[in-house]
């Protein structure tokens, strides 16, 4: 931690000065370029956001948003070659300008102050290691423990996380636990070393639905517990309304809106947000209703561009039953349209009178 | 509607798996009447399946001497009408895919009747299944294993009508054309490479190859789970047009409980190998009656921050089907379980019109 301090002192940039004094993690200008044979792929084009302290902050999108890149560019994860984070985008955690700090600097801050919860539990455990040992192996690496500590605490944690009779799971390989419980041990390995923030990236979508409602409760009781900013990266709108307290919604590489969770299931701004509101179909709303037949979903017409051919203007124009002229040939500014919402769209005025999923 | 047709349920899960039957065993005669009486009151049901049982043998050693079974279907009824859609959800290792496997003979069945349009095809041979066959198709989940990778889009559609001899090489090819337009595709796209498509369009090319042979019952084995939600929408709506225009049967196998409950309409809910409730989707959705229906519907997150509901989160995870818990195997995480749960296995018995449930409490 100490010999990251240094690194604080390029932050007094005048852009990033104010953002920096209350927010936990400020991300301004986040691009990462993937270099294919097929050509540039922007699978992020510069995203900006702000995380609060013990918050949480989702952001959701369909596959190929660039929302799990955005995710690993944060850990600084990403595979270069192809991949890489342009220069020009800052990550400032806790007042340490991420982007600047060398490998083993990084290695520090990954697992540390910044760490990630994953999709697949099995592909991201070592299959050949006990779980206490992948506990203990962040603590002796980032807190100095002894190896008899680090087995202690690896209980703990386990215990925490809720996974009955830890002393013996302790000693238990991954492939003896369900999935549930894998996915608890991989939660006990973020959060093993009290980190800042807790990058989830769809910890939920390979687990069954009464699962999914443990792994959830558990995520939330934890950042209460341990008050730690969680980055919730999910494509579940109803895992979004129910864990989060903003949403960021992305669309071919770039943020389309942003607003509280109450703003934007309420009234969304962006007709992309508004057509994946719609278009899933809703437990609640057939309790009391008294048509049941079934009808038509709404539908959001044709398919997400490729990330190597985008269009020229808004990339949801294709789609948009909004666009017009100017939406195909220009970018639609990111602008705060209503206090603390945030979208890029040129029809968001008349996007907003109509009707709500 | 399910009124009638609902009294063909045989009541035979009650005599639950071969080692557990305890249950008070009230099947065949039962069935026998329902059948009589669903004839009378609307044409038979497109697919009957009557106490339908699946137990893979776990093998070990070097002589694969059989340890133990995995009961991953253990005594499964259900009927569907025609122009019906039913449900089928659980969790994952419920067997519910095993149903689904089972009614084509992928995999055999271990015990049980498959009755198609009324006739038993459950111990047809090969040959003799194979005219049955055509009359029930499959969707599978994963849109990019299930189209081989060296066929065009048309040869994958047109395959099964090769397979059962349909027209000559120009009349597939149009019959072929026919039913990309009818799954929404362009027929120019029919000389393309699965890896052309997008994940819903590939999806939309396994649908049309489940058409190609007009068959009555379609089986979705997950169809809309690999896709993103906005592509969902799109296949969820394609199939139910299918169903208005040419009057199809369909099975629905899913765990996503909001895509169940939209497009069906009646539900089966399966844990652990048996059917614990049944009844229309209304019912289901407004008063279920099983416990577990209650936690499993409690636990879908639902897209809107303004309600707060009730939740019931169950402890644990679902047991494994090679030692299933005795008497009702939902005893373990049920909130409401008493003594005689953990003995008796409860009967899947009518609570109410239509409805049907496995509980000793409700």
């Amino acid at each position: 931690m100490t010999s990251t301090n240094a690194a604080t002192a390029p932050a007094a940039n005048p852009k990033a000065a104010t953002p920096a004094e209350g927010a936990l993690l400020t991300v301004q200008d986040l691009t990462t370029y993937f270099f294919t044979r097929q050509g540039l792929v922007k699978a992020v084009d510069g995203v900006s956001f702000e995380l609060q302290r013990g918050e949480t902050l989702a952001i959701v999108g369909e596959s190929g948003c660039g929302k799990s890149i955005t995710a690993l560019s944060l850990m600084r994860l990403v595979p270069d070659p192809p991949g890489r984070i342009l220069d020009k985008s800052r990550i400032v955690l806790d007042g340490v300008d991420v982007m600047k700090l060398d490998e083993s600097a990084m290695r520090k801050v990954r697992g540390n102050d910044i760490s990630m919860i994953f999709q697949e539990p099995m592909t991201s455990l070592n299959p050949v290691m006990t779980v206490g040992d992948q506990i203990a192996e962040v603590l002796l690496l980032h807190q100095g423990m002894t190896k008899a500590e680090a087995t202690a605490k690896a209980v703990d944690m386990l215990r925490l996380v809720k996974i009955p009779t830890p002393e013996q799971r302790v000693r238990e390989y991954p492939h003896q636990l369900s999935g549930g419980m894998r996915q608890r041990v991989m939660i006990a390995i973020a959060v093993a070393c009290n980190p800042k923030v807790l990058i989830a990236d769809e910890p939920t979508t390979a687990l069954d639905v009464t699962i999914q409602a443990q792994i959830l409760d558990l995520i939330v009781e934890l950042q209460k517990k341990l008050g730690t900013a969680v980055i919730l990266i999910t494509h579940d709108l109803g895992v979004v309304a129910e864990a989060a307290q903003r949403v960021i919604v992305m669309y071919a590489g770039r943020k389309v809106e942003e607003a509280s969770v109450e703003d934007l299931f309420g009234a969304s701004l962006h007709p992309y947000t508004r057509g994946l509101l719609a278009s899933i179909p809703r437990l609640d709303l057939i309790r009391g209703a008294e048509d049941t037949s079934p009808g038509r979903l709404q539908e959001i017409p044709g398919i997400v561009p490729a990330l190597h051919d985008l269009p020229k203007g808004c990339a949801f124009a294709p789609r948009c039953t909004y666009a017009d002229e100017r939406c195909k040939a220009e970018y639609p500014a990111y602008e705060e349209k209503r206090p603390g919402h945030w979208a890029a769209c040129w029809k968001s005025e008349i996007v907003a009178g109509g009707t709500n999923g | 509607m399910a009124e009638p047709r609902a009294q063909d349920l045989p009541i035979a899960p009650a005599a639950g798996g071969a080692s557990l039957s305890n249950g008070t065993g009230t099947g065949p005669s039962q069935s026998a009447n329902g059948k009589a009486s669903a004839m009378a009151a609307e044409a038979a049901p497109v697919l009957e399946v009557r106490d339908l049982k699946k137990h893979f043998p776990v093998k070990k050693g070097l002589l694969r001497k059989t340890v133990g079974h995995v009961y991953a279907v253990d005594g499964v009824s259900f009927t569907i009408g025609r122009g019906e859609t039913v449900g089928l959800v659980g969790e994952s290792g419920c067997g519910k895919t095993t149903v689904g496997r089972t009614l084509l003979r992928l995999v055999e069945p271990t015990s049980g009747q498959i009755l198609l349009d009324g006739k038993d095809v459950t111990n047809l041979s090969k040959n003799e299944f194979r005219p049955y066959r055509r009359e029930m198709q499959i969707i599978f989940q994963d849109p990019f294993s299930s189209l081989d990778p060296r066929m065009t889009a048309g040869q994958i559609v047109s395959e099964p009508l090769e397979v059962h001899g349909e027209g000559d090489r120009s009349q597939r090819r149009e019959r072929v054309a026919e039913l990309f337009r009818r799954v929404g595709l362009r027929p120019q796209q029919m000389d393309n490479f699965p890896h052309q498509f997008s994940g819903g369009q590939r999806q939309r090319i396994g649908i049309a190859r489940a058409l190609a042979l007009n068959p009555k019952l379609i089986i979705g084995d997950e169809p809309v789970s690999a896709l993103d939600v906005s592509i969902q929408a799109q296949v969820i709506n394609i199939l139910m047009d299918l169903q208005k225009e040419l009057g199809l049967s369909y099975l629905f196998i899913s765990h996503n409980l909001a895509v169940v409950e939209h497009i069906s309409h009646r539900i089966a809910v399966m844990y652990l190998g048996r059917i614990v409730e049944y009844a229309d989707k209304k019912t289901i959705f407004t008063a279920p009656r099983h416990p577990y229906t209650e936690a499993l519907l409690s636990a879908v997150p639902v897209p809107d921050p303004r309600v707060k509901r009730k939740k019931i989160v169950l402890d644990g995870d679902v047991p494994s089907p090679v030692k299933p818990p005795s008497g009702c195997h939902f005893h373990t995480r049920c909130p409401i379980a008493v003594a005689r749960c953990k003995e008796e296995s409860p009967a899947l018995v009518e609570k109410a019109p239509g409805q049907f449930a496995a509980c000793h409490l409700r």
